[in-house]
């Protein structure tokens, strides 16, 4: 295995008395896609959402155990390290679009300007090359300045994904990013999947197997709060060493 | 269709007929008094309206009277109430939304501020007698009226904050959290933007209630009869008077509305009326604003 990003160490996760993650044990490998795979609430999400400590804005959640964030070998999950730098170091991109009802231009610079960028021409700069590497600069740099709601549907996800890489995060974490999209609008949000592994670990939790067997190098299965198989995608899809893994990638149950 | 089923159906058209015919004899019979009593104000006063009614002061000779004491007072008042109850009103607001642990003490909050509203605007008056006018020795003061109208109106501002608030998403929310904003930020770049049509309509709706009020400011001993204006903030020499204004007694549009029906002659009754011409007009194009503020604002945001 690669070197690794961020590894899980025994983590449980609680709302309030209900336990939804139980004891996870998960390497991240830096550079590479992992996916995260399972049932509807089985806790994908709920693990995902542990990187960037966002379960910390509701009451009574609870984390047990670490993630550690390499190289600087912080817990992620520790009360003594602030979500909000946590939040700057690791990129979200949520299920639905979610962009800012502001400009295009503006919805990508905000995370630079929460940095403290105020630069014009860095801003402009930095903004240009996010929107680059979402492969959207071509379709919309003559409208920076409108609404980010005048975008299609994969248009608004791959800003937000720009949103996400602008202020250059260390990690990615993506939850279900294409399931509110058309097939060809998902096909262009995979492409660019593969683009940013280049540049990034990326966590992606997704319902959609073959989109998983495509997109992602390591995957994860996740079952009732627990980690039931972790390997190459390769391995789990076509040689998976447990019953559940092997009814679930092949669709006979979930 | 057989017997029995187009029996039904038959049936229930005519009760549809009936509900259709109830509801629109009860609109227009609220319609209709409004227009009713729309159209009475206006023959009544609407003659009366000219530009020596609106700069003259209240005289004994109801063709020589005026409403310039009390549109400067109203005015002045609403400044005092806006001045103060909106930013409280809106900082509760977020307090109690975004900053308040939800708990059993913030529910209890929640009701009495939604009683608050509701509760009749004389106590509100007799509690300021107490507190702004004779405690803190503010006196029939336009300062003393205008708090007491902040808060009345401060229940109806949190509450429409808070209501405004609650419609931003939550993935909006998170995805400002997830870029690494703190509290404030999210508040400020985000949710108090997103949500300035809501809180700004409940704003004016607050005021234009506001400038209808008469019992609390009778109560505290708002003036029917002046005939004099607040000292300008800016008269010389200057800094001095700056805020002579607000210790000025002051009578409001509707106190002047109320003095002018309790004369026994017509010629004073029309100046009443012309009164309440002005006054709704005002109000009427207060909510104007608050509407097309709200449409304005819907334009550019939907979720």
């Amino acid at each position: 295995m690669p070197p690794c990003k961020a590894e899980v160490k025994k983590l449980s996760f609680f709302y309030g008395t209900m336990q939804a993650l139980h004891q996870i044990d998960l390497p991240l490998a830096d550079k590479h896609v992992t996916a995260l795979v399972g049932p509807s609430g089985c806790g994908k999400s709920t693990l995902l959402r542990c990187f960037n400590r966002i379960h910390d804005l509701y009451p009574n959640t609870r984390y047990d155990g670490e993630i550690i964030l390499y190289p600087s070998g912080a817990n992620i999950v520790d009360k003594s390290i602030d979500p909000i730098e946590m939040r700057m170091r690791i990129g979200m991109v949520f299920q639905k679009p979610n962009p800012f009802p502001k400009s295009i231009f503006e919805n990508v610079a905000y995370g630079l300007r929460l940095k403290g960028i105020t630069n014009k021409t860095e801003l402009k700069d930095r903004v240009e090359v996010a929107l680059t590497s979402t492969a959207i600069w071509e379709e919309i740099k003559d409208r920076l300045n409108k609404s980010a709601y005048e975008l299609s549907g994969g248009q608004q996800q791959r800003l937000c994904i720009a949103r996400a890489v602008a202020a250059e995060p260390e990690m990615l974490l993506m939850d279900e990013p294409c399931s509110a999209l058309d097939p060809i609008a998902s096909a262009k949000i995979e492409d660019l999947i593969r683009e940013l592994r280049k540049k990034y670990a990326v966590l992606i939790v997704t319902h959609n197997m073959q989109q998983a067997s495509r997109a992602s190098d390591y995957t994860a299965f996740m079952y009732l709060g627990r980690l039931v198989e972790f390997g190459t995608t390769t391995d789990i899809f076509t040689n998976p060493k447990s019953k559940e893994t092997e009814d679930y990638v092949t669709g006979r149950f979930g | 269709m057989d017997k029995q089923t187009a029996k039904i159906v038959a049936r229930r058209k005519l009760e549809d007929r009936i509900f259709n015919a109830l509801g629109i004899f009860c609109t227009l019979v609220a319609l209709s008094t409004l227009a009713l009593l729309l159209g009475d104000l206006l023959v009544t006063g609407l003659s009366r309206i000219d530009w020596q009614f609106l700069t003259s002061f209240p005289s004994r000779k109801a063709e020589r009277s005026g409403i310039l004491s009390s549109w400067v007072g109203s005015l002045v008042v609403m400044c005092v109430t806006g001045c103060t109850a909106v930013p409280l009103g809106i900082a509760a607001g977020v307090y109690m939304e975004e900053y308040g642990r939800k708990g059993r003490i913030n529910t209890i909050i929640e009701v009495n501020i939604a009683n608050l509203a509701g509760v009749p605007s004389i106590i509100y008056g007799l509690m300021a007698l107490g507190i702004f006018v004779y405690y803190l020795g503010l006196g029939q003061s336009v300062l003393a009226g205008g708090l007491t109208l902040a808060v009345l109106i401060l229940p109806i501002v949190i509450v429409s904050t808070r209501e405004a608030l609650r419609t931003v998403p939550v993935q909006i929310r998170e995805a400002a959290y997830a870029l690494g904003a703190s509290k404030w930020q999210v508040i400020s770049h985000h949710l108090l933007r997103y949500s300035l049509g809501g809180i700004s309509t409940g704003v004016i709706i607050a005021i234009s209630r506001a400038i209808g009020e008469t019992a609390p400011l009778i109560t505290i001993g708002a003036l029917t009869f002046i005939a004099f204006l607040p000292t300008s903030p800016l008269a010389e020499p200057f800094p001095e008077h700056l805020t002579d204004w607000l210790h000025s007694p002051f009578a409001v549009l509707p106190i002047q509305m109320f003095n002018w029906t309790s004369r026994p002659t017509e010629d004073f009754h029309r100046n009443a009326a012309a009164a309440g011409i002005i006054l709704i007009a005002v109000t009427l194009s207060l909510n104007a604003v608050a509407i097309f503020v709200r449409h304005r604002v819907r334009r550019h945001i939907k979720w």
